[in-house]
């Protein structure tokens, strides 16, 4: 048992970190940094930027253009990425449809998606949840009817995150109505561009764009899109949200926020004091602190376990999605009564006007109701305890 | 960066988990505590001859040169079962301390005493009123030729009335609350002055209050530096902490399996009980508490044997925090999900909450170690 990282491991950290100081471009640095607005374009240049060094997804296997980098690897990396500023790369293809595609897709779907999902040149959303199956997934309704070489799609996604960006979709659709509900679901890749789809945003609490409807008339895909069997996409889903639970504890990212939390609270004064000095506020923050670390741990106990991601996974979703709400609510009330005003405009890198108290203040309150979503969305952690009590406990 | 246990720790893990299991049910167990002895013989020479009693002393000692992680290995069994011998006083606090801390004689005397299970130590710091406050010492060690007088007061000294020799911090110099000034002493507890109140505690061990009145001790009873004992008594502390979270893990691991079985087999409207979604969410959080602190009490034991001081104690202080409330949370759920049945002496969960609440008594509750945490922080943002 060791909990210290190998020199090899030290030395590839200090790659990254080199890396990104020569390349992280400084209004991308400032735009993530400042918690301001998210742009295409700015995630578009910065995935371009990393597939040039060949580091594009860090997640995936030298085979399909990876770095072949080890679980540990791949930690440091988010870890480092996210304390230098760079933005989130998109998790939709790159850790959502690609693991997908590559474990179950044909050879000709491997060679025709994963390098534009790998240079960031395609824009993937997902198309799971529906109107009326959010937590019961596999209620959903939107249908698939082969006709000759095609499908015909009809019906209606919705929270599709950045789907108005998107050139493709991943969804689960209807091809069969017989059996139990999981049984006749499939796995069908869409182009955004198909007529008959329409996509309708849906404006987040925080006055934001960022999920919409994704509605489906008529629309035809050719049948190659279909991803392994037809009526088997319900095992493909839970592969996947294997993977996305691993990647939801999200701790490279809350260690890179508790750091900047840490240093709003020298700089909130507090009356006459700095804010880290009132005891009850700076408790809490040792509290988040010490989760955090229980957080990162557990982590690191499931990537190096040789048995792989098991179920325990839902623990990181669910720990990974409290512990970074409590972050941005701890932001918020570190910036104080100067986080109630709403100031849209003040989201975008060139904003000059007025503001109220300090940068930090701006997007605080935003970003906090914004979060809501994280223990929500991924499969809500109510859904989570769900799966740790039946696939764990087998209660 | 690895988790595994070594071939040998796993080797370990499995023998003395069949040990535990086999020899010291939840009857034998009732019948050591009823004894008031606070130790079992027949189990005390079983774990000398597996090795345990000396696992972290030096070969040369009779040990086996382990280190706390062994110690994890092996506190995490005895909270699996709730195992009531003097491990913690003995081998872990004050062995460590001899072995840290001794001269060359001492360790030749005691290491090997203590890893035969012939003798019992006790460490004698805490003082009435000085909660989890280490440096706050009123028990004075005056120099008198070639000896020293030990006078005052110690509490809560775990296996105390059992142990034939305890290591008595006292202060040699200085004022009541001062890091500095504070000394080891090695005290008989048969030497004269020395009054023991022995009293059984609610998780089944053993605690002692003792008076020192005019103790006399000679120079070669000094253990470690004179006036300079506060850094060996922190790491001994964290030890012992360490020790504590891994005992809490095997004790929530516990609980969460006798919950666990509980819930499936209890029926009531007509259904095992563990079919309500809401108990479900709870056992959920019981696993999820446990498998938190199990990540905090690896923590703790990579960290405890560690010299770099602040960094070790902030780990250690991080680790008790988040045992102590997945301690009280898991025990005090898995008694309400055990529901009438939980709070009768005839259940194991009811000891299991015992004892998982007393660990957190133990060397600083969560609250106290928070404020560990936290005052760690403002020192980091100067």
């Amino acid at each position: 048992m060791d909990l210290n990282y190998t020199p090899e491991q030290e030395a590839f950290r200090n790659e990254v970190r080199q890396f990104l100081q020569d390349n992280l471009p400084a209004d991308i640095r400032e735009r993530v940094q400042k918690s301001l607005r998210p742009d295409k374009a700015m995630t578009e240049r910065w995935q371009k930027i990393l597939f040039d060094k060949g580091w594009g997804a860090s997640t995936w296997p030298q085979e399909f253009g990876g770095p072949g980098w080890s679980p540990i690897e791949q930690l440091i990396f988010e870890e480092e990425c996210a304390l230098a500023g760079a933005p989130r790369q998109l998790d939709f293809g790159l850790r959502m449809v690609a693991p997908v595609i590559m474990t179950f897709g044909n050879d000709e779907q491997k060679e025709r998606f994963l390098p534009g999902i790998l240079s960031g040149e395609d824009w993937w959303c997902q198309g799971y949840s529906e109107p009326g199956s959010g937590s019961d997934l596999a209620s959903l309704r939107t249908s698939a009817k082969l006709e000759g070489d095609h499908y015909v799609v009809n019906g209606q996604k919705t929270w599709t995150t950045l789907g108005q960006h998107a050139d493709w979709i991943f969804c689960l659709v209807r091809t069969s109505t017989e059996g139990k509900p999981q049984q006749g679901i499939s796995f069908l890749l869409i182009d955004m561009n198909n007529p008959g789809i329409e996509v309708r945003p849906i404006i987040m609490l925080d006055g934001e764009h960022e999920i919409n409807e994704v509605y489906f008339d008529n629309v035809k895909v050719p049948a190659e899109n279909l991803i392994g069997e037809e009526n088997q996409g319900w095992t493909y889903a839970k592969f996947l949200l294997g993977h996305e639970r691993t990647g939801l504890a999200n701790v490279g990212q809350w260690k890179a926020l508790m750091k900047r939390l840490k240093q709003v609270a020298t700089e909130e004064q507090d009356g006459q004091r700095p804010l880290i000095e009132n005891t009850r506020f700076r408790d809490r923050l040792a509290q988040l602190d010490a989760e955090l670390r229980a957080l990162e741990l557990t982590v690191l106990r499931v990537l190096t376990d040789k048995r792989g991601p098991g179920p325990q996974a839902s623990i990181l979703k669910i720990r990974g999605s409290e512990i970074g709400q409590r972050l941005f609510e701890m932001l918020m009330e570190a910036t104080g009564q100067d986080a109630i005003a709403h100031i849209p405009d003040a989201l975008e890198l060139d904003y000059t006007g007025p503001r109220v108290g300090s940068g930090d203040a701006t997007p605080a309150a935003g970003d906090y109701f914004n979060m809501r979503k994280l223990s929500i969305f991924g499969g809500s952690n109510e859904i989570q305890r769900n799966i740790i009590a039946q696939l764990v406990l087998g209660l | 960066m690895n988790f595994d246990l070594t071939e040998e720790q796993q080797m370990l893990n499995d023998s003395l988990r069949r040990f535990v299991t086999n020899e010291l049910g939840f009857e034998r167990r009732a019948e050591v505590i009823a004894s008031g002895k606070g130790t079992d013989p027949t189990t005390w020479a079983a774990l000398a001859e597996m090795g345990l009693l000396g696992f972290t002393f030096p070969e040369e000692y009779d040990g086996l040169g382990g280190n706390a992680v062994d110690t994890m290995v092996v506190m995490e069994n005895f909270g699996r079962g709730l195992v009531v011998e003097p491990y913690l006083a003995t081998v872990v606090l004050a062995g460590g301390l001899i072995r840290d801390q001794g001269s060359a004689a001492q360790k030749a005397e005691i290491l090997p005493a203590i890893a035969s299970g012939e003798r019992l130590l006790a460490f004698a710091h805490s003082e009435p009123g000085a909660r989890y406050n280490l440096s706050q010492v009123n028990t004075k060690a005056e120099a008198n030729g070639d000896q020293y007088r030990i006078s005052g007061a110690k509490t809560a000294v775990l296996s105390g009335g059992q142990a034939q020799q305890l290591i008595v911090s006292a202060r040699t110099s200085g004022a009541r609350s001062d890091e500095q000034g504070l000394s080891l002493f090695l005290v008989d507890t048969a030497a004269e002055g020395v009054t023991i109140n022995d009293f059984a505690t609610h998780d089944g061990h053993r605690t002692a209050e003792i008076q020192f009145s005019n103790v006399a001790v000679s120079t070669s009873q000094l253990v470690g530096r004179l006036d300079n004992a506060f850094p060996a008594i922190e790491k001994a502390v964290d030890l012992g902490i360490a020790a504590l979270c891994a005992e809490a893990v095997g004790a929530m691991e516990a609980m969460n399996a006798a919950t666990l079985d509980y819930i499936k087999t209890r029926k009531q409207f007509g259904v095992a009980i563990g079919k309500f979604q809401v108990l479900q969410h709870r056992m959920a959080d019981m696993f999820i508490q446990t498998e938190q602190a199990r990540s905090m009490a690896i923590l703790a034991a990579t960290e405890a044997d560690s010299d770099q001081r602040a960094q070790r104690r902030a780990a250690l202080s991080m680790a008790k925090t988040l045992v102590g409330q997945a301690a009280r949370y898991v025990g005090q759920e898995g008694v309400q999900l055990h529901g009438g049945m939980g709070v009768t002496d005839e259940m194991f969960a009811a000891h299991l909450f015992k004892r998982l609440t007393l660990i957190n008594l133990l060397f600083g509750d969560a609250d106290h170690h928070l404020a560990q945490v936290s005052d760690g922080l403002l020192a980091a943002s100067a």
